[in-house]
């Protein structure tokens, strides 16, 4: 009974800040809506009994959110919500679409024949949801993250606007690298 | 744990300790301030008293524009969140909460701390405030991945992600002799987690007080409680992470809990009033070029400790 109460004030509360990302007129507003949209969606997985993820899904969306503020606002032309904005383009096609997809899923969670329980809830949830979803599939995963983290580097080399030879000069010879602004690991 | 079955802290127990520390955190302080000044030292011990009933007769200074509902929200979240982080830290061998996942917790629940200096900072509408916010995202995105790191580590050589795992696996050799590195890794996070001391660029002086800068009367009482708890929290949780928990001769488990979080929170206030303000950019650098390295490395040898055990 408790577990219901919790998961419907949960499940509400995502809809209704997640509709609050895109009624309030500040980005900043905007962004601490969807970090509480987040935070309310990972209450679900604590009901599960995934405590890890569920701790988890917190610890990341907070620091996630609290990066994307900054871009957030960086991008936006009325941060603060001083003059009217807004957060909303394309309205028709983004309600049509909008619609569709819920149509499309709660059709899924009431036509599909969900399995029964067989048997006691494993001991380790979290263990299980993991060997599920990655067991047979782990090569691929390490791959993948690899190919992201790869991926993160070069974007980093890439954009970066002073690299090592404006540091360290054209043969990397330089004792003291030449920065702009002085301070930091050995100088 | 020796005392396994021993029953849970009470939340009133654990938030009446916090605060005491906090006030402690507080009055060591002035106390510093008072010497350095040379005023007399014994009379700086009534001066978060003094200061916490002026700013609660204070009149609200209000700004214009400024977003009161985020800027509220930022200040309550503080000592909100030093609070939560609270719940798993046990006290001799009973915590409030011993969640199997405890060291997570703590972890997500002390980056709310960035929630909040930012929203803080944002919801002023003061050009200090904003710049004060985005100080401290800086500093948390330098000192979080060592940070935790550090506490991956201690989690690692206990096995377990359950603070209270990691308390019994020390009883053979406290963390902070097997693993220094990541003992003085989290000392350094833990001092910039709380914006204190070298790491109190985000409310500094240079911009006016920072994020800190409007908040006035209790707005201001609120962010300066929240601010020593969640030092005194941070402080806390290193004794059963590193320091052994409740091990220790003759005394209860509570009362050697008790001493040396006192002793590490005396620790970082004086590191407080020592240490000049690191700046940003320089603290960016040492952040990834030594701490993350150091604490990588920390985290290697004490794999190998536990997969030669």
């Amino acid at each position: 009974m408790a577990e219901t109460v919790v998961f419907v004030v949960c499940a509400l509360g995502a809809v209704a800040s997640g509709v609050a990302v895109f009624v309030v007129d500040s980005m900043a507003r905007a962004t601490f809506a969807l970090l509480a949209s987040f935070l309310f969606a990972a209450v679900p997985l604590l009901l599960l009994g995934l405590s890890y993820l569920g701790v988890l899904v917190v610890l990341m969306m907070v620091m996630e959110m609290m990066v994307m503020v900054v871009f957030m606002i960086m991008y936006m032309m009325n941060p603060a919500g001083l003059m009217p904005m807004s957060m909303v383009h394309n309205k028709a096609g983004a309600l049509t679409v909008a619609a569709v997809t819920f149509a499309v899923l709660a059709a899924g969670v009431l036509l599909v024949p969900w399995p029964a329980r067989e048997g006691s809830p494993p001991g380790d949830p979290t263990l299980q949801l993991a060997e599920a979803i990655m067991g047979p599939h782990m090569l691929v995963m390490m791959l993948v993250g690899m190919v992201l983290f790869a991926t993160m580097v070069a974007s980093v080399v890439l954009s970066t606007p002073r690299g090592r030879y404006d540091r360290y000069g054209d043969d990397l010879r330089r004792p003291r690298p030449d920065d702009p602004i002085r301070g930091g690991v050995g100088r | 744990m020796v005392e396994g079955d021993a029953s849970p802290l009470s939340l009133l127990t654990l938030l009446v300790l916090v605060g005491v520390l906090a006030y402690a955190a507080a009055a060591g302080s002035a106390l510093l301030h008072a010497r350095a000044a040379g005023t007399a030292p014994v009379a700086a011990l009534a001066v978060p008293a003094r200061e916490s009933a002026r700013l609660l007769v204070q009149r609200r200074r209000t700004v214009p524009g400024a977003d009161a509902l985020l800027w509220r929200l930022g200040g309550a979240l503080l000592p909100v969140a030093a609070a939560l982080a609270a719940l798993v830290v046990p006290l001799g061998s009973t915590a409030v909460s011993d969640l199997s996942v405890g060291v997570v917790w703590f972890n997500a629940m002390e980056v709310l701390a960035w929630c909040a200096v930012w929203l803080l900072g944002w919801g002023a509408n003061s050009v200090w405030g904003l710049v004060g916010g985005y100080r401290f995202l800086i500093q948390g995105l330098s000192y979080e991945l060592p940070h935790m790191f550090a506490l991956i580590t201690a989690a690692l050589g206990a096995g377990s992600l359950r603070v209270g795992d990691i308390v019994a696996a020390q009883e053979g050799v406290w963390f902070a002799v097997l693993m220094p590195a990541a003992f003085a890794v989290y000392l350094v996070s833990a001092l910039a987690m709380a914006f204190w001391g070298p790491f109190d660029a985000p409310v500094g002086r240079d911009l006016a007080g920072g994020a800190s800068a409007e908040p006035t009367g209790v707005d201001r009482l609120v962010l300066l409680a929240g601010r020593y708890m969640l030092l005194a929290v941070v402080a806390a949780m290193a004794v059963p992470l590193f320091l052994g928990g409740g091990a220790g001769p003759i005394l209860p488990a509570w009362a050697w809990s008790l001493f040396k979080t006192a002793l590490v929170l005396g620790l970082l206030v004086w590191i407080g009033h020592r240490v000049p303000t690191v700046r940003m950019d320089r603290f960016t650098e040492v952040g990834w070029m030594v701490l993350l390295p150091l604490s990588l490395l920390q985290a290697l040898v004490v794999s190998v400790l536990v997969l030669a055990r």
